[in-house]
């Protein structure tokens, strides 16, 4: 086992797919010569060049159409987006292109794609800058959606999803770059549409991904102060969704909160809620309560973000309601 | 009448006004200094010096087959058979032809969701083009595309594409595989010239010049965008004005000759694929149809229509063959032939299966498939 942080996780993880495949290359803003906006790709350019490096301008639809493109002739590229803010301007590519042209073209193309970039809010950006994108690619055939929180999780997924022959749009965060854990020494490849329990209990199941998941790692603990046991299930994987991971603990438990980065209109945690309520629905002992952004445009001002991102205390609050405790 | 009028009403006599209004928008001069009007340049331009009568015969049936096809899903359309959007080729056939006759194993063609012409140019089969119209399980693409969304990746139609300028920088993309390949092959990417006002069309394009990638843009400017004429689309006339920004290679001409056309374009395209030279080209076309089938043109006079229909490279073709020595049999024989093929296609299409419920399941990601 080494401990690496995330950002190290998944060079490593893409190092080690371009060292395995000549045909993955990575292509974005910054990757290059600059080393990575957050210095995920620091040092392949050095390694690989730049026939497999490619330094973009700021055209995020050219380049995820570039890639999409070069993925339909054989290529297996890595798009950067240095966010998903930025990936709106290319969602044309991703909705009508990256998602459809499998099936427009009766099978004829294959699209072995990754977007990555960190996803969601990160410190004190304001609104344009701090939104997360679940709710829009989850939102439509074509794709796979991953998620992930820890550095194991990080290397595991992307490996998977690189050599994955579907599009994948794979979320990390800016604030969880330099988050630190082990990762399994050698090939370590996680399955994509896998959950992980990340704390097991019996009480109450808190479904949670990406940032999310440590709101709901310290709620837990601080439910656990008061006598209350919490199953932390970290989906990993958005699309498809592991129903049965879910389904399984809250059978176990017979409750269920939500504690994710997002807005609470529609989208995963909307999604998730429905699949419990379908598939457990005699099993549930009180109503799935959903801990996400307010649903508001994210302020900058300090104190106004943090009422706006959940928090472990708001988790708490959400926890002991299902559970009917009084405080 | 103004210089915009001017170079959309009267395509076909009017070579001068083409130059004048060329050299007034300070257009490049081709750099094999050609003349705007591809079939009546230099002479060695000229369509019938350069090709055999067993050629001109070929290409003229190659385009006949188009129009035949076209208007053929016209009428379907029309009976109820066809439904959604139908955007008929009928009058850009010398296009699709002269690429596919230009083109060598491996390049491919990039083109919008007026794709009909390149699938039957390419060798599509027509039966097959007629029953993905009809929405039928042995179309082009299992009945699942209809006509804005032919692919037929074996014979080069590496798409039609509906989101207009969406599918520029997917055809940049082919041609940095084939750079990083080093296949050898060239992207055509064909466009409206109404996808020239959109961001994807500018990033692709940048991306193409900056990177030098093996690709040749086409766009098929056909003077409107739907309804709205080039004058209230774009600032300038020439479209090719904007390729120096992108480092693009530029030529422009009017299509009025399959041969003159695939002479010229082919010289590009060879420059791409050999000194990493991508091109933007702006042919001067016109649909005969509306933009749709729901479109009856009333934006354009009949003046204008009739003054394009003289330059229309089929008439030309005919007129060149009964130059040639063919005679009204000969001709009846072709055209004759062509619409056997075509009502043949409709016989196939009609007769057809829709597709297989579970068929809307599959090719949404790779474990959909058997």
């Amino acid at each position: 086992m080494a401990t690496l942080q995330i950002r190290e996780a998944l060079r490593h993880a893409i190092d080690e797919e371009m060292a395995r495949d000549e045909r993955v290359f990575v292509i974005g803003e910054e990757v290059g010569h600059y080393d990575g906006a957050y210095k995920v790709t620091e040092g392949l350019l050095a390694k690989y060049g730049e026939r497999r490096v490619v330094d973009t301008p700021i055209a995020e639809a050219g380049f995820a159409g570039v890639g999409i493109g070069a993925a339909m002739a054989g290529l297996r590229p890595i798009v950067e987006f240095m966010t998903f803010n930025f990936s709106a301007v290319a969602f044309d590519q991703i909705l009508n292109n990256a998602a459809k042209l499998r099936q427009l073209s009766n099978g004829q193309f294959t699209l072995p794609i990754v977007f990555r970039g960190p996803n969601a809010a990160a410190h004190m950006l304001s609104s344009t800058h701090s939104q997360a994108f679940e709710s829009f690619y989850c939102g439509f055939p074509g794709v796979k959606v991953v998620s992930v929180a820890t550095p194991a999780d990080a290397k595991g997924l992307l490996k998977s999803a690189i050599r994955d022959d579907n599009p994948i749009i794979f979320f990390e965060s800016e604030v969880m770059y330099s988050v630190k854990g082990e990762v399994p020494d050698g090939e370590h490849l996680i399955p994509i549409g896998k959950a992980e329990i990340k704390r097991p209990g019996s009480g109450v199941t808190v479904v949670t991904w990406g940032q999310g998941l440590a709101i709901a790692l310290a709620a837990a603990e601080l439910a656990q102060a008061e006598g209350l046991s919490c199953e932390v299930i970290d989906l990993r994987t958005l699309r498809p969704l592991d129903d049965d991971a879910v389904v399984a603990s809250v059978r176990k438990t017979n409750r269920c909160v939500l504690v994710y980065h997002g807005w609470p209109y529609g989208g995963t945690g909307a999604e998730v809620s429905d699949r419990v309520m379908r598939l457990c629905f005699d099993d549930l002992d009180a109503p799935i309560l959903r801990v996400c952004y307010e649903d508001l445009n994210m302020p900058y001002a300090e104190n106004l973000e943090h009422l706006v991102i959940p928090s472990p205390a708001r988790a708490l609050e959400a926890i002991r309601e299902v559970a009917y405790r009084q405080h | 009448m103004s210089r915009d009028t001017a170079v959309q009403a009267e395509p076909a006599g009017a070579a001068s006004e083409h130059g004048k209004f060329a050299s007034d928008a300070g257009v490049q001069r081709p750099r094999d200094g050609g003349d705007e009007r591809a079939g009546s340049g230099a002479a060695s331009e000229g369509g019938a010096a350069r090709a055999s009568v067993d050629e001109q015969r070929r290409l003229y049936t190659e385009m006949l087959r188009i129009r035949r096809f076209e208007e053929t899903a016209a009428r379907a359309y029309t009976q109820g058979k066809i439904s959604g959007f139908l955007h008929l080729y009928i009058g850009q056939e010398a296009i699709a032809v002269a690429t596919a006759d230009l083109m060598r194993p491996g390049d491919r063609v990039v083109t919008t969701y007026r794709d009909h012409g390149f699938a039957i140019a390419l060798g599509c089969d027509s039966g097959a083009c007629m029953a993905e119209l009809f929405g039928k399980a042995t179309g082009l693409v299992g009945g699942v595309g209809g006509s804005m969304h032919f692919f037929a990746r074996d014979k080069g139609l590496w798409g039609g594409y509906a989101i207009v300028g969406s599918h520029v920088p997917v055809a940049a993309g082919h041609a940095f595989a084939s750079k990083y390949n080093q296949d050898g092959a060239v992207t055509f990417c064909f466009l409206g010239e109404g996808a020239m006002h959109i961001g994807a069309t500018a990033e692709g394009m940048n991306l193409a010049g900056l990177w030098k990638l093996p690709i040749v843009f086409v766009i098929e400017n056909n003077l409107y965008a739907m309804g709205t004429p080039l004058r209230r689309q774009s600032p300038v006339d020439d479209l090719t004005t904007r390729a120096p920004g992108w480092a693009l290679d530029h030529d422009r001409w009017v299509v009025d000759d399959v041969v003159a056309t695939r002479n010229r374009l082919a010289r590009i395209a060879e420059r791409a694929r050999n000194e990493e030279r991508p091109a933007l080209v702006e042919l001067l076309t016109y649909r005969f149809r509306g933009h749709s089938m729901s479109d009856p043109g009333k934006y354009r006079t009949k003046e204008e229509v009739d003054a394009w229909r003289k330059t229309d490279p089929l008439a030309r073709g005919e007129a060149e063959l009964r130059g040639a020595g063919l005679s009204d049999a000969d001709l009846e024989s072709i055209d004759a032939a062509v619409v056997a093929e075509m009502d043949a296609a409709v016989a196939f299409a009609d007769a057809s299966p829709p597709p297989a419920p579970e068929h809307r399941f599959r090719h949404h990601l790779v474990e959909d498939d058997p």
